[in-house]
C-alpha cells in the first residue's frame, strides 16, 4: 500500500500570538513551532498500516524551510521517505492542490492527515484533497480497518458515532484515540538527521481566499468572582438566572 | 438581492438546529432563501425559519448517506441554478461535506464563520477564529462563488414573522456508483445522553473532581439544568470520562449558552474549546486559576462543598419557576 501522510508545522498551542497595531499582520516572532498534534496520529496510523499490509509511507509537508524539522520527526518515527514543498504563500486550497498533485504522482492508495491543523482549525483538507483527486474521503476517523481495498471506519458525530464503509483509494483524516503515537528512539532520531528530504517545486495556485485583517478578540466577560459562602452561592444562581438569563 | 442556498442537514427526519441557524442568517440578507435537502423534509419548519424555496435532491443513490454523492449532487444543482452563495452549518457532517462541494464548484470555502460581513456588492466577507480563538481574521473570498460554514450556536435560529408560501421543486442529479465509494452504514446513538456539541448548557469536570466516582456531582448538576456533561483533557486521558465528552483542542469545540467549569484550571487547550461560550461560569478552589480570567461568574471554593449546594439551589429555583 502506498501511503502519503501529510503533516503540518504549526505554532505550539501555548504560543502567544499577537496582531500588529494596524491589524495587517500576525506577530509570530519567537513562537515555537511543532508537529501538528493530530498529524502524529496520522503518521502512526500510516506506519501501522504498512506493518500490516506492506508498502511504503511518504511524509509530506508544505511550508517554510524550517518545516523540514517535522519531516525529520516523521522519518525518525519510521516513514520511508519525506518530501518538502517549499511555499509559505499558498492558501488552504493551494495546499490541497499541491497535496493532490503529489498523491497522484506517487500513485497513493491512501492519503492520511490529522483532522485539523491547530493553526487554522479548518477541518477541510481531507475533503478538499478528496474532491481534487476525485476519490472519497472520511474525516475525523477514530477507528480504521482495511482489508484489500475495503475500508471500514468509525467516527464520532453529535450524539453518537457513525460506521462507514469505503474503497481505496481514499483520503482519511484521523482523530485522537485512533492509536498511541510512538516516540522515536534516539538512534532513529540520529539516523533521520542524515536521511535525504526530497524537495518538490511548489505548484503556484491562484488563491481562493485572503486574510484581510486580524484582531485580538476582546473578551467582554462580567468577571464577577464570589466566595463559597451559602449567600454567595445563592447570589451566583441569582446572577445566572436574572442577569445572564441562562438558567 | 441574490439568492442564498442553504444546505439542510437531517438526522432521522429531524432538521438540525445548525441548519435552521443558517436559514435565519441567510434570511437576514436576502428574501430568496433556497433550502437544499436530500429527499423529503418538513417544509413547514423550513418556511418558519426563513426558507422561500425548497429544492429536494432526489436520486436512488442518495438513500444511504454518502458525502461523496451528496457533494456531487449539491454541486450539480448549484451550478444549474447559478447560486453564488451557499450556507451550511459547520456540524460534523457540514464540515466534511462543504469543502468537498466547494472544491468541485471552484468556490472559496470559508470555514468556521462566526460573523457575516455583507458587502455592498451583495457578497460576504466573514470573521473566523484562528489559533484556537487567540486571533480573529476577516477573510475575503476571491472567487465568484462562495461556500460559508457557520459555527453552530453563533447565529440564532429565529422564526420569521410571516413565513412565505414555499415553492417545492425536485432536482435529480446525475450520479453513478463511482460517486458513492464511501457510505455511512450505520449510526450508533448514545442513548439518553446529551452531546456537548448540541447542548445549550454544559457542565464540565476537570482534575479537581479528584476521581471518576465524584463525577456524580457534575452529573447531578447537569441533570437539574438539562445540561450535557463535559470533561477536560486530563480526566479523559486518565480514563475517568469517555473521549466523546472532551472539550478543548483535542476534543470538541463548543459554544453553549452556558458553560460551567468545575475543578478545571483552564489550560489554554481547554479554553480553545469553550471560549466562544456565551456565558462562562467556573468553580475552582484556586483563585488564581486561569479559568477565572475568562469567566463571567465564578466561585472560589471546593467543588465538593459548592456543587451539592449549587445543585440544591438551582433545583429550588426550577421548582419555584414551575409552580
Amino acid at each position: 500500500m502506498n501511503i502519503l501522510v501529510c503533516i503540518s508545522y504549526v505554532p505550539d498551542t501555548a504560543a502567544k500570538i499577537g496582531v500588529s497595531d494596524d491589524g495587517q499582520k500576525l506577530l509570530l516572532d519567537g513562537v515555537k513551532y511543532i508537529l501538528n498534534p493530530y498529524d502524529e496520529f496520522a503518521v502512526e496510523e500510516a506506519l501501522r498500516l504498512r506493518e500490516k499490509h506492506g508498502g511504503k509511507v511518504v511524509a509530506l509537508t508544505i511550508g517554510s524551510e524550517s518545516a523540514k524539522e517535522i519531516l525529520r520527526t516523521a522519518l525518525a518515527m519510521g516513514t520511508d521517505s519525506a518530501a518538502h514543498v517549499a511555499s509559505t504563500t499558498l492558501d488552504s486550497y493551494g495546499v490541497a492542490v499541491n497535496i493532490a498533485a503529489y498523491a497522484r504522482a506517487m500513485n497513493a492508495d491512501l492519503v492520511l492527515l490529522g483532522r485539523q491543523s491547530i493553526d487554522h482549525d479548518s477541518f477541510q483538507m481531507a475533503s478538499t484533497v478528496g474532491a481534487l483527486l476525485d476519490v472519497p474521503s472520511i474525516s475525523i476517523v477514530s477507528k480504521l480497518e482495511i482489508e484489500g481495498t475495503l475500508v471500514r471506519a468509525e467516527r464520532d458525530i453529535e450524539g453518537g458515532k457513525e460506521i462507514l464503509e469505503a474503497e481505496l483509494p481514499l483520503v482519511i483524516s484521523v482523530q485522537k484515540g485512533i492509536n498511541t503515537p510512538r516516540y522515536p528512539k534516539l538512534p532513529d532520531i540520529m539516523k533521520a538527521k542524515s536521511k535525504p528530504i526530497e524537495t518538490v517545486q511548489a505548484q503556484e495556485v491562484t488563491p481562493c481566499t485572503v486574510f484581510r485583517s486580524y484582531q485580538v478578540p476582546q473578551q467582554k466577560r462580567a468577571n464577577i468572582i464570589l466566595s463559597d459562602s451559602d449567600a454567595d452561592i445563592a447570589e451566583f444562581v441569582r446572577l445566572l438566572h436574572e442577569q445572564a438569563k441562562v438558567i | 438581492m441574490a439568492s442564498i442556498a442553504v444546505y439542510i442537514e437531517q438526522r432521522a427526519g429531524t432538521i438540525k438546529r445548525a441548519s435552521l441557524e443558517a436559514l435565519t442568517a441567510a434570511r437576514a440578507h436576502t428574501t430568496d432563501v433556497v433550502a437544499l435537502v436530500v429527499g423529503q423534509s418538513d417544509t413547514d419548519v423550513l418556511a418558519r425559519y426563513g426558507a422561500t424555496k425548497v429544492v429536494q435532491l432526489v436520486h436512488p443513490l442518495l438513500t444511504e448517506y454518502s458525502s461523496q454523492a451528496v457533494a456531487r449532487a449539491i454541486a450539480q444543482h448549484v451550478t444549474a441554478a447559478g447560486y453564488s452563495t451557499v450556507f451550511i452549518g459547520a456540524t460534523s457532517q457540514g464540515k466534511e461535506l462543504a469543502p468537498r462541494f466547494a472544491a468541485i464548484l471552484n468556490a472559496a470555502y470559508l470555514p468556521d464563520c462566526i460573523e457575516l460581513l455583507p458587502r455592498p456588492d451583495g457578497r460576504f466577507n466573514v470573521v473566523r477564529p484562528l489559533y484556537a480563538g487567540k486571533v480573529r481574521a476577516t477573510v475575503e473570498p476571491l472567487t465568484e462563488r462562495i461556500v460559508i460554514a457557520l459555527r453552530p450556536n453563533m447565529f440564532t435560529a429565529r422564526p420569521v414573522d410571516a413565513p412565505t408560501q414555499l415553492t417545492v421543486t425536485t432536482f435529480e442529479p446525475t450520479l453513478s456508483e463511482s460517486d458513492r465509494r464511501v457510505v455511512v452504514k450505520s449510526i450508533e446513538r448514545n442513548e439518553g445522553k446529551l452531546d456537548v456539541l448540541e447542548a445549550d448548557i454544559i457542565v464540565s469536570g476537570g482534575r479537581g473532581m479528584k476521581g471518576p466516582e465524584h463525577f456524580a456531582l457534575v452529573e447531578e448538576l447537569a441533570s437539574v439544568l438539562g445540561a450535557a456533561v463535559g470533561a477536560s483533557r486530563a480526566v479523559v486521558d486518565a480514563g475517568w470520562r469517555p473521549h466523546g465528552e472532551q472539550v478543548g483542542q483535542t476534543g470538541k469545540t463548543v459554544s453553549p449558552n452556558l458553560y460551567i467549569a468545575c475543578g478545571i484550571s483552564g489550560a489554554v487547550q481547554h479554553l480553545a474549546g469553550m471560549s466562544s461560550s456565551k456565558v462562562i461560569a467556573a468553580i475552582n478552589k484556586d483563585k488564581d486559576a486561569p479559568i477565572f480570567k475568562v469567566a463571567d461568574y465564578g466561585i472560589v471554593g471546593d467543588v465538593f462543598d459548592v456543587l451539592p449546594k449549587l445543585t440544591k439551589y438551582i433545583k429550588v429555583l426550577k421548582q419555584s419557576a414551575a409552580s
